[in-house]
């Protein structure tokens, strides 16, 4: 694939631009105080959460079966089912789907799998317009800008932003308000989807017991654009399926809190198949497109399987100290924050992304906040492990890491290194505090002093303080 | 999350100091010494002891982490009970050793010393049942929990508690106390500009306070708080809990 994602870089810019770290912080302090509020208010909101993962939990451990039936089950509704190894299956099989039913337009709700296969641009090159219905994914693509977040996708867009953008495009006054935006965005989609042949959605559920694919929003910007084309056509993960309709009792609640903090958002669609004699609305045909694109690959991994619980909702970047520090495009990738920092490398190899494990100080932030419980602290340990495999790390800091080791291995060479250490100290810094060190080490001391080794280690003390018991 | 267990009052613990304590803050174990005798347990100093292996295992180094993870079940499985001046390292010990060790004569072993070994705080409150060591400190104090202490042993109040107990010390809370300082021992290294971003708020909040004093349980924290206040000219002081607890000041 293309270039290795520098996320060390990317992030020094970032800290540099004010207007993001402001935009920024001001809209995860609104996440954070929506997320704590419709969390505290469920007294078993713990227990729903346990639950979601013991479900995922199970639905990986028996994935190929869910997905059997899943595919029998739209089959059986009506639908056609395609398998897509990888990303350019996926796009083939989508502009296929869209050449057959003679479509010119697409319109779409927001997804970010299309955004990882990267469909718009496959489209765009078949020669079929594509329009973003969700109003953060319109402002997204009338920018040509990437996502930020994974559901408020222009996070790092201030409102004078959007207004001179839409200015530029839409001819609204350059100062205009929200109201006004709005209504200039829906006029635009409104003849988008009176015009679609085909609308593409991606799935939060697929239903494995009915074929159904459920889709969460609030604008119902993805409701129209499964009613209005006549074709319909979902584009999900493998890992989407879950067993049951009444699953969905137990994820709504945990998605939908943890996403905006709201009890359930305004639109709750659950599709199953075309539309049927009978029936008024619907489209013509339904195609669902599942998607493997490394995901069984994640699921080979003992170690970081559990990433494929995931429910995007974006929790676990709205509580991390990184993510707000830096913003999702840093992280190179449609995927940021600490889940994108365990996806992007398992989605697209460790070499690509050998920084990301490293990018997060292991507060545990995520962990606390994630409705399934995903241990992300623990999978960026075992992917730095991956990382340090795979040869990811720079050879000095290969050597320092397995002399440290080898000296922390043997009391006496321990003893041994911390007298040595304190040679060098005395010889180079005296009594003096340590204002710089060379090297990487620079990093440290541009703001902190670094600290000095004490005279005598406790050990040291503790021989001539007393006699060490007898079992020591 | 480990989950500890413990039938009884130990009355015999081993100490592991951890290498930061033993080789930037010796006065810091000594006073968690001084602590847990004057609680009524014996202290035993384990030697071949050296370091949990924290930075090894954070960094991917995980064939030489597992070999500190082995040696720190060896050292210690004879004792009663483990303590250490540190939410982190023990955070390290319950959740990483039996995973580690899996497969391995050791596993059933490490689960067991995991289960055993307690962050200082967390072993006089949970374990002991103190909340009340007769410290005096006259100062206004404000405390940091380190995040291992807070997300990984959900420990973080029992060194709150002990802190607000001490006589003559007048508490204030930080604004955001759960907010990471921004170490992350390789992190601040590999990532120092974010690290610093993150550090700069963190001791913002600090100096809101008009605290004299912060305290903490964890030595990785404090002299990263302690590095950029002595390179600020601050007045603000840093003090780990087992110091805190053993002041009697008049």
């Amino acid at each position: 694939m293309s270039q290795p994602i520098r996320f060390s870089e990317q992030s020094v810019r970032a800290l540099q631009d004010p207007r993001l770290r402001e935009a920024l912080r001001r809209a995860l302090e609104d996440l954070r105080g929506k997320w704590a509020r419709a969390t505290g208010d469920l007294p078993h909101f713990d227990a729903l959460r346990d639950r979601a993962k013991q479900i995922k939990a199970h639905t990986l451990q028996n994935l190929d079966r869910y997905l059997e039936q899943l595919e029998a089950q739209v089959q059986q509704r009506g639908g056609v089912v395609h398998w897509a190894r990888d990303a350019e299956e996926a796009c083939t099989t989508v502009v296929g789907v869209c050449r057959s039913a003679g479509a010119r337009t697409v319109v779409k709700s927001k997804s970010m799998l299309t955004e990882e296969i990267e469909l718009n641009q496959a489209l765009e090159r078949a020669g079929i317009r594509v329009v973003e219905t969700d109003l953060g994914e319109f402002v997204v693509q009338l920018d040509g800008d990437r996502p930020s977040h994974l559901i408020a996708p222009i996070i790092h867009k201030r409102r004078e932003e959007v207004a001179a953008l839409f200015s530029r495009h839409l001819g609204t006054p350059a100062d205009a308000p929200v109201e006004v935006l709005t209504r200039a965005a829906r006029a635009h989609l409104r003849q988008a989807f009176l015009t679609a042949e085909v609308g593409i959605t991606g799935a939060n559920f697929l239903v494995a017991e009915t074929g159904s694919v459920v889709l969460v929003e609030n604008e119902g910007n993805a409701r129209l654009v499964t009613a209005l084309p006549r074709v319909h056509i979902a584009v999900a993960g493998i890992e989407k399926v879950i067993p049951r309709l009444q699953d969905l009792a137990v994820f709504l609640p945990v998605l939908v809190r943890s996403a905006t903090g709201q009890k359930l958002s305004s639109y709750i669609s659950v599709l199953s198949g075309p539309r049927r004699p009978g029936e008024v609305g619907g489209p013509e045909a339904f195609h669902l497109v599942l998607v493997d694109n490394r995901r069984t690959a994640v699921l080979a991994d003992p170690d970081l399987r559990e990433a494929l619980q995931c429910l995007r909702c974006g929790a676990c970047l709205n509580a991390c100290p990184v993510y707000e520090r830096v913003g999702g495009h840093t992280y190179g990738w449609v995927y940021g924050g600490p889940i994108g920092a365990v996806l992007t490398p398992k989605l697209r190899g460790v070499t690509q992304a050998a920084q990301l494990p490293y990018a997060s100080t292991l507060c545990g932030a995520c962990r606390e906040v994630c409705p399934v419980r995903i241990d992300i602290p623990r999978m960026l340990v075992q992917l730095r492990a991956q990382v340090v495999a795979s040869g990811g790390i720079r050879p000095t800091e290969r050597l320092v890491m397995r002399l440290l080791g080898w000296i922390l291995r043997s009391p006496a060479r321990y003893r041994f290194g911390g007298r040595l250490a304190r040679v060098v100290q005395r010889a180079v810094w005296g009594e003096r505090p340590i204002r710089a060190l060379p090297g990487p080490l620079r990093a440290w001391t541009r703001m902190r002093d670094f600290p000095p080794l004490a005279p005598r280690t406790f050990r040291e003390r503790w021989r001539t303080w007393r006699t060490p018991d007898r079992r020591s | 999350m480990g989950q500890t267990q413990h039938r009884g009052r130990p009355a015999h613990v081993a100490l592991f100091v951890t290498c930061l304590v033993d080789q930037f803050c010796p006065e810091v174990g000594e006073a968690t010494v001084a602590i847990l005798e004057r609680a009524g347990v014996r202290v035993a100093f384990p030697e071949a002891q050296t370091c949990c292996g924290q930075v090894l295992l954070n960094d991917g180094f995980h064939r030489e982490a597992t070999a500190l993870a082995r040696r720190f079940v060896e050292t210690f499985a004879p004792y009663e009970a483990v303590v250490a001046p540190s939410g982190s390292c023990v955070a390290l010990v319950r959740e990483f050793y039996p995973q580690l060790l899996r497969g391995t004569a050791l596993e059933e072993r490490a689960r067991e010393v995991a289960h055993r070994t307690y962050e200082l705080g967390e072993f006089l409150v949970q374990v002991l049942g103190v909340t009340q060591l007769g410290a005096r400190f006259r100062a206004r104090v404000t405390y940091h929990p380190s995040c291992h202490l807070l997300r990984g042993l959900g420990a973080a109040a029992c060194a709150e508690r002990l802190v607000r107990n001490v006589e003559g010390a007048e508490f204030v809370p930080l604004r955001c106390p759960e907010a990471c300082c921004g170490f992350g021992g390789i992190f601040s290294v590999k990532f120092g500009a974010i690290s610093e971003a993150m550090l700069l708020d963190k001791l913002a909040d600090l100096e809101a306070t008009g605290a004299q004093v912060v305290v903490s349980t964890d030595v990785s924290c404090l002299l990263h708080l302690r590095g950029a206040l002595g390179r600020r000219n601050s007045p603000l002081r840093t003090l780990h809990l087992a110091e805190l607890l053993n002041a009697r000041e008049p």
